[in-house]
């Protein structure tokens, strides 16, 4: 084609309208690919209520259960363990349990528990999700010293206290999670997933 | 007869010539006519021995598909099926994951051979940037590989890995929920993870890779003497100091590739793990997501940033450590002051620091590999980490405050 009567605004016009179309359509087309990785309709189901006989829990020891895929400890805590709590509140990040995120209104209390024997948990790191270890004893440990029993991740080396309240200094920000909870069967059975009656 | 098949041969040539008339010329552009300076020591197999070992991952990659389930369910079994029943797998697997390191050894060794000879100073830069992207797309194509088996190792590296994106603010939780596309590793993760594994991020890779290539084999090689060796040529144009990459390097490279292979060959036969540290132990566990291994590290190529990220006390700065440490990398054509390239001709301050930093690299990845239970280490690891940014934010003060020798004009041979 000759170069002569070359249209410079038709050009204009047909390369910006060009560049609009297809932008909007890429960005459009965007939208599926993206929303594909999102928890499909399976996956988010899976989230239902699950329940637990806690009779046979002695003092001192921990169970695990699961609920959403996540671990969930019940720990029957002994009387040296729930003293020893008060004496850590210096040493912890969050001591009174002021972020409300970490657990529901029923639990922001000395134990961050319904009864204070019995301590249930979101046993999920809150650094980096790994799951931490039960140290229950009173003794020392190679990671503290003046250990009063808790939790310790493996990972990443965070601390929390028999209230999974996190010491200061380890790189976990915030308490562990208390799930929401309640009980039934004349307090042998732990429903998790559920909130106690009456309970906001 | 000789006459006639000449003749045939020429006659293919020709025809090839006459549709594809790129091809020859690229020969000669990147092959018989690439001039290489002649002075290449042992830094310079790493290169390609990265491409051999980038060749080995393909193949036994292809292989091991033909066998694997990539399932949350059927995952961990088919590993032990290719490993235990199928004929040969144990040794398909063990090339993978052993290659795996050996990318990584061999990709350490080559970038450190940049920062002695100064390869990423000017006109470099676009190498050496490419070459970093590639680092980069190594580690998360050797991050989704190793969560493939769904071992231990596997479920929880994943978790720990994936839960650093949730330290982003505002987005973060939502952002770890798309990436695992469940509320913790799964089914979903899994598989995903084997299709970025296999299809997407090799495509990305070899990408690079070819690029990283084009890029150098427009500026040329640098050598161990830092010397241009495009300034003086004979005649013809072509540089006095250098050699034909082929036939005189591929001979070479060839010679170091069976070395190499002879090495590897070794601790695939007789220690495969390499005593936990190319696979560990606790990935010959299948994954529970309910316990978490005792002992949770990375694959020892990770282990440096690991422990930066362990021993910074707060979760957003931890993780902001760890990534700032790699992107500070892409830097370093810009960081570089020094008028010379090589460190034979740089003084004892650029010679000193350089080891230092090799050391305290060596020194992390060690501690990010332990425990971590010992607060001494977390002070020394600290240190370390405090050195290991700083070698690079005041790159530029000591690298131009540092005495020069004279850079000769013809590049210097030891033999």
């Amino acid at each position: 084609m000759a170069n002569e009567g070359v249209n410079h605004g038709r050009r204009r016009f047909l390369t910006a309208t060009t560049a609009v179309v297809g932008g909007v359509g890429a960005i459009s087309a965007a939208v599926p690919f993206i929303k594909y990785w999102l928890p499909s309709a399976r996956a988010k189901t899976a989230g239902a209520p699950v329940q637990q006989d806690i009779s046979k829990i002695e003092e001192g020891q921990m169970i695990i259960t699961e609920w959403r895929g996540q671990p969930v400890w019940v720990v029957r805590r002994s009387k040296a363990q729930l003293d020893a709590l008060k004496s850590q509140d210096s040493r912890l990040r969050d001591p009174k349990s002021e972020n409300a995120d970490q657990q529901p209104k029923f639990a922001q209390n000395e134990y961050r528990s319904i009864k204070p024997e019995l301590l249930v948990m979101v046993g999920v790191c809150t650094h980096l999700g790994c799951s931490p270890k039960f140290h229950g004893e009173i003794k020392p440990e190679p990671f503290d010293a003046e250990w009063k029993g808790g939790f310790f991740c493996p990972c990443h080396k965070s601390r929390f206290d028999m209230a999974g309240r996190v010491y200061q200094g380890v790189p976990a920000p915030t308490n562990l999670k208390v799930p929401p909870y309640t009980f039934a069967d004349g307090d042998k059975t732990l429903i998790i997933g559920v909130m106690p009656e009456g309970a906001a | 007869m000789a006459n006639k098949l000449t003749r045939a041969v020429a006659g293919v040539q020709e025809w090839f010539n006459y549709r594809t008339p790129g091809l020859l010329p690229a020969y000669r552009k990147h092959m018989s006519e690439y001039w290489a300076p002649k002075n290449f020591n042992l830094w310079y197999y790493f290169g390609s021995l990265a491409l051999l070992v980038l060749v080995n991952q393909i193949v036994t990659g292809i292989f091991l598909t033909m066998n694997f389930k990539p399932s949350a369910a059927e995952a961990f079994a088919s590993v032990e099926y290719i490993m235990r029943d199928v004929e040969w797998g144990w040794l398909i697997r063990y090339m993978h994951s052993t290659g795996a390191s050996a990318f990584f050894i061999v990709v350490y060794l080559h970038m450190f051979r940049g920062l002695l000879y100064g390869s990423a100073q000017k006109p470099r830069e676009l190498v050496w940037i490419l070459g970093m992207l590639i680092y980069l797309v190594l580690m998360a194509e050797a991050f989704m590989g190793y969560v493939l088996p769904w071992g231990q190792m596997s479920f929880w590296g994943a978790k720990v890995i994936i839960s650093l994106f949730g330290a982003i603010p505002m987005i973060g939780d939502t952002l770890v929920e798309w990436i695992m596309g469940d509320y913790l590793p799964a089914d979903a993760t899994l598989n995903r993870f084997f299709a970025l594994h296999v299809i997407a991020l090799p495509l990305v890779l070899l990408l690079l890779v070819v690029l990283h290539i084009a890029a150098l084999h427009e500026v040329g090689s640098n050598n161990p003497d830092g010397v241009d060796i495009k300034k003086t040529k004979d005649a013809r144009g072509r540089p006095l100091d250098g050699i034909a990459f082929h036939p005189y390097y591929t001979v070479k490279d060839i010679f170091g590739c069976l070395f190499f292979l002879t090495i590897c060959a070794f601790v695939l036969f007789f220690e495969p793990t390499f005593g936990g540290w190319f696979l560990e132990h606790d990935n010959f566990v299948a994954a529970n997501k309910l316990v978490t291994p005792e002992h949770i590290k990375p694959v020892w190529y990770y282990t440096p940033y690991y422990a930066m990220l362990r021993v910074v006390p707060d979760k957003l700065f931890g993780v902001l450590t760890m990534f700032g440490a790699i992107a500070i990398l892409f830097f370093v054509p810009w960081l570089d002051r020094s008028p010379v390239k090589s460190y034979r001709y740089r003084g004892w301050m650029s010679k000193v620091l350089l080891g230092l930093f090799a050391f305290s690299f060596v020194w992390l990845g060690k501690i990010g590999a332990g425990p971590g239970t010992d607060p001494v280490e977390t002070i020394v690891g600290r240190v370390l980490t405090l050195y290991y940014f700083a070698f690079f934010f005041t790159m530029p003060f000591w690298t131009a405050a540092d005495a020069t020798k004279q850079v000769p004009e013809r590049v210097t041979m030891h033999d």
